[in-house]
């Protein structure tokens, strides 16, 4: 089976609709496939990322320490557009510092998120084999 | 089916997982194994700790192959393998663990 780039591209806020939560389980199964694995966040997406997400008086499961076990299932290129976080007076510290652990280099903890610009972020989808949004 | 557990009746899912996390208790998991006609030993408890608190930590049950890796970087490469796993747990470890454990299946179990 030859491996294809798959690239979920999240759009939505984490809570108040299921896609993120739906889009992060895609992922995990999909993980086990082992294809090439990317996420992107645009837009409200970029709040999927945050830190310190509290959902007690939501209702919903907090589901955001899991994004944490995505460098476990080797998904270790989560681009983030940086048009959306500054929109919305974000930076990158604002987001949790996921990492995974690099097999090449020694098992060296590496940082999973990549700020990108709108542009580099088209490039990459184009290179991709396929693209779902969520 | 529900579980018998100490006078009390646990609701599970189809294939036996426990409905509500907060119901379980070590005596579920004992319950659960002697079911299956299995005795649960300090190694299979080393295993079925090591789930929960990944769930602690992550809010998922781990895939099969995320477990092997992880429990090898904790407990050491002896037990970070399919052949000790699957010994202990033979109906798969990650699926029949995380149900001893009092977790849901594993995502992207089928």
């Amino acid at each position: 089976m030859s491996v294809k780039k798959f690239m979920y591209v999240n759009r939505k806020a984490p809570y108040g609709t299921i896609y993120a939560l739906e889009s992060l389980e895609v992922v995990l199964i999909g993980a086990a496939f082992e294809q090439d694995v990317s996420l992107a966040f645009v837009d409200d997406g970029v709040y999927q990322l945050m830190k310190g997400q509290d959902t007690s008086e939501v209702g919903m499961k907090n589901f955001s320490p899991t994004y944490n076990a995505l460098g476990d299932y080797d998904v270790n290129k989560l681009y983030v557009e940086k048009e959306s976080l500054e929109e919305r007076g974000l930076t990158v510290d604002d987001l949790m510092p996921l990492t995974y652990e690099d097999e090449n280099d020694d098992y060296k903890e590496k940082p999973s998120i990549r700020v990108v610009t709108s542009e580099e972020l088209s490039a990459i989808m184009d290179e991709q084999d396929v693209v779902l949004s969520f | 089916m529900p579980i018998e557990v100490n006078g009390k009746t646990l609701e599970t899912d189809e294939e036996g997982y426990l409905a509500n996390l907060s119901d379980w208790s070590p005596e579920v998991a004992e319950a659960m194994a002697k079911a299956d006609g299995q005795e649960l030993t300090d190694a299979h408890w080393e295993v079925i700790n090591f789930l929960r608190e990944y769930y602690e930590e992550y809010q998922i049950a781990p895939a099969v192959r995320v477990l092997t890796k992880a429990i090898g970087k904790k407990l050491g490469a002896d037990k970070g393998n399919s052949k000790y796993l699957y010994e202990l747990f033979p109906y798969g470890p990650a699926k029949q663990a995380c149900k001893y454990a009092g977790l849901p299946k594993p995502t992207g179990c089928v």
